[in-house]
């Protein structure tokens, strides 16, 4: 019985029993391999891996089945003739409306949209993970909990704020560029370029480094306030300002956790559905948008060999990081998990 | 020189410097560098959110105004057929995800941790699907439900004609289709999360369980799962504000069909927004996900820091 009376008598007895245990062998009883209950317990795990493992299996075999194969109608059945025709004409001729260039378009947008995010939201990240912990001031305590607030609140809440914020962002910095330009340059007509954040990439990139502060932040506050406030001190007492001590002291000692935020935020990005379809136009959707908008397109035969290769090569990106970061993906999503 | 300097103004600066009352420019390079993200916590999270909110008293429509309407918005909010279906749609779907994912997330985990072979295999084979976007997974579970194809088409080949098992075009059904995927997707969060509470079980107590004859059900039952209190609250709040945003999903999985069946608040948002140029509705529905954010936040908050206060 699970009396806690019992286990705090076994608790104020502890070392008596924990002896009579190490007086034992070490480790797990030897059970019979066969026994009932482990033929349940790995028979329950296959079963379930089945159910994870069966997406993946559709997908690929779907994939490189022609579209007569998959009119005779079995999605589980391994393909009799394998072809990649329809990975490449996923990649370079499926169909989005008029456009029929193929995935790499919005795999392109991807990247473009990524590298620039990624860099960005993780630079300001650090930073203020580094000022929160090692700097503190009045009132910074405040912000952090409002800005870690702001990750529960529902995106859909600050979409149209952030539209607004971007466009006006971009008019104002035009008008700055049309007013100062002529200082940099003579030539006639250059400086009617306008500035645009909403609906382009570099938007896009300002709206992924936003939403990704709080989660990002979190984790370089919580990793720079596990070092030593001794170190710190140190610096400070040798001449290192606040720069000074970020570069030559936190920052040859942060590699574990920049790959840990790197492997967030690039599955994170690439995985964006909706700030992709809200803040960019139709030429420059990112892969998941453009993915979306081939398979679930009304006009034409549905190719469902096509649609699974392309939805392969989107699934491909997050899966080849997760397969190969293995343990750090885990403690990535679990850092960000248990603390968010 | 320089050092000396610095040390000299190191310690200048402790303990005197506390008893100013303002000392905006005492340090001023961390607040240079923190005004990133003050700015995304004041302006775009603060100011965003209270934007949203004023605006959703307003009748604007296709462009933002001032006009001011009272509860106009929320009224016809409220008797719009497509929120109110989308409303029961999250409402079951939240209370099904809930439940099925605490169950099997915790069960893989207790499995797991029967110091089994292969864990790590089993534990990659369960989590890979986090990785995959919603869109990729509403896509493959539409198609592995395709009525022709998919699993009917292949249960009725092996002989059983009449099987009928259609949940993406049958309206009754449609939520228990994306639940399947959300679940395939979502568990090995929540299974991860799990196994990371169980390995901090000290072994002690499984010993002292076993000691006193104890069975392995009712150990976990009677004391590890409440011992892992502070871990199944993480994986609510996790699941809960991972339900409320469920938006992808269904735009991949079902499109909101058949008809409206599968409509969620989310997806409302976004076409009264951008698609119906009905901007203050959907600023009215914003805010009504954001309250239900706060009920559930606003419990678990106060359990949190209560606790904290008292221990």
């Amino acid at each position: 019985m699970a009396n806690p009376a019992t286990l705090a008598s076994t608790f104020a007895a502890k070392q008596p029993v924990h002896d009579r245990l190490d007086d034992g062998p070490h480790g797990p009883r030897p059970k019979r391999s066969f026994s009932r209950a482990n033929i349940f317990l790995y028979g329950t795990l296959a079963l379930v891996s089945i159910y994870y493992l069966l997406p993946l299996y559709v997908m690929l075999v779907t994939s490189v089945k022609g579209m007569p194969e998959i009119r005779m109608g079995n999605v589980f059945a391994p393909p009799m003739e394998v072809t990649f025709e329809p990975w490449v004409k996923a990649w370079a001729e499926a169909c989005t409306g008029v456009n029929c260039d193929g995935l790499s378009r919005g795999f392109w947008n991807s990247v473009r949209i990524l590298i620039p995010s990624v860099l960005l939201s993780i630079t300001i990240a650090l930073i203020s993970g580094y000022a929160l912990s090692k700097w503190k001031f009045k009132g910074s305590e405040t912000f952090f909990t409002i800005l870690i607030i702001g990750a529960f609140i529902p995106y859909q809440v600050m979409l149209y704020p952030i539209v607004i914020m971007l466009r006006d962002t971009g008019g104002f910095l035009t008008d700055i560029w049309q007013a100062t330009c002529g200082v940099f340059t003579s030539a006639e007509g250059s400086c009617r370029g306008r500035i645009q954040l909403f609906g382009s990439l570099s938007g896009l990139v300002i709206v992924h480094s936003i939403f990704g502060m709080p989660i990002l932040v979190l984790l370089f506050r919580n990793y720079f306030a596990s070092i030593p406030d001794e170190l710190f001190k140190a610096a400070r007492v040798d001449g290192a300002g606040f720069w000074g001590i970020l570069f030559r002291i936190m920052l040859p000692m942060s590699m574990p956790i920049l790959v840990v935020a790197m492997i967030l935020q690039v599955t994170g990005i690439w995985n964006d559905f909706l700030f992709g379809v809200v803040y960019t136009r139709a030429e420059q959707y990112p892969m998941t948008v453009q993915l979306n908008n081939i398979v679930n397109s009304v006009q034409g035969v549905k190719e469902y060999n096509v649609n699974m290769a392309a939805t392969l090569l989107t699934g491909l990106v997050p899966l080849t990081i997760y397969f190969f970061s293995g343990k750090l993906f885990v403690r990535g999503i679990a850092a960000g998990a248990v603390k968010g | 020189m320089a050092v000396a300097e610095e040390a000299g103004h190191a310690r200048r600066s402790s303990p005197r410097a506390d008893r100013k009352p303002f000392r905006l420019f005492h340090n001023l390079m961390p607040k240079i560098a923190l005004i990133p993200m003050i700015a995304t916590a004041l302006v775009v999270f603060l100011g965003g959110t209270l934007w949203t909110v004023v605006y959703s008293f307003t009748s604007s429509g296709l462009l933002p105004r001032r006009n001011w309407v009272g509860l106009d918005q929320y009224e016809r909010l409220w008797s719009s057929a497509k929120w109110i279906v989308s409303i029961q749609n999250l409402a079951l779907y939240g209370i099904f995800s809930l439940v099925f994912t605490l169950v099997i997330g915790f069960t893989l985990a207790a499995l797991l941790d029967r110091k089994i072979r292969f864990e790590d295999t089993f534990r990659t084979i369960f989590l890979y699907p986090f990785a995959l976007s919603f869109i990729v997974t509403g896509l493959v579970w539409q198609w592995i439900l395709n009525p022709d194809f998919g699993v009917q088409g292949v249960v009725r080949s092996m002989g059983w004609e009449s099987f009928t098992f259609n949940p993406l075009n049958d309206p009754d059904i449609v939520m228990f289709g994306l639940l399947i995927a959300g679940l395939w997707q979502g568990t090995g969060l929540i299974m991860c999360i799990m196994l990371a509470g169980l390995r901090g079980i000290d072994e002690d107590i499984w010993k002292a369980s076993r000691v006193d004859g104890i069975p392995t059900w009712k150990t976990y039952v009677r004391i590890i799962i409440p011992m892992m209190r502070p871990v199944f609250v993480t994986a609510v709040v996790l699941i809960a504000s991972g339900i409320i945003k469920l938006y992808d999903l269904v735009v991949a999985q079902t499109s909101g069909g058949p008809g409206i069946s599968s409509e969620v608040p989310a997806k409302y948002v976004m076409q009264t927004m951008f698609g119906g140029q009905n901007l203050g509705q959907g600023f009215a529905a914003s805010t009504m996900m954001l309250l239900s954010v706060v009920i559930i936040l606003v419990p678990w908050a106060y359990l949190e820091f209560g606790r904290r206060k008292r221990g």
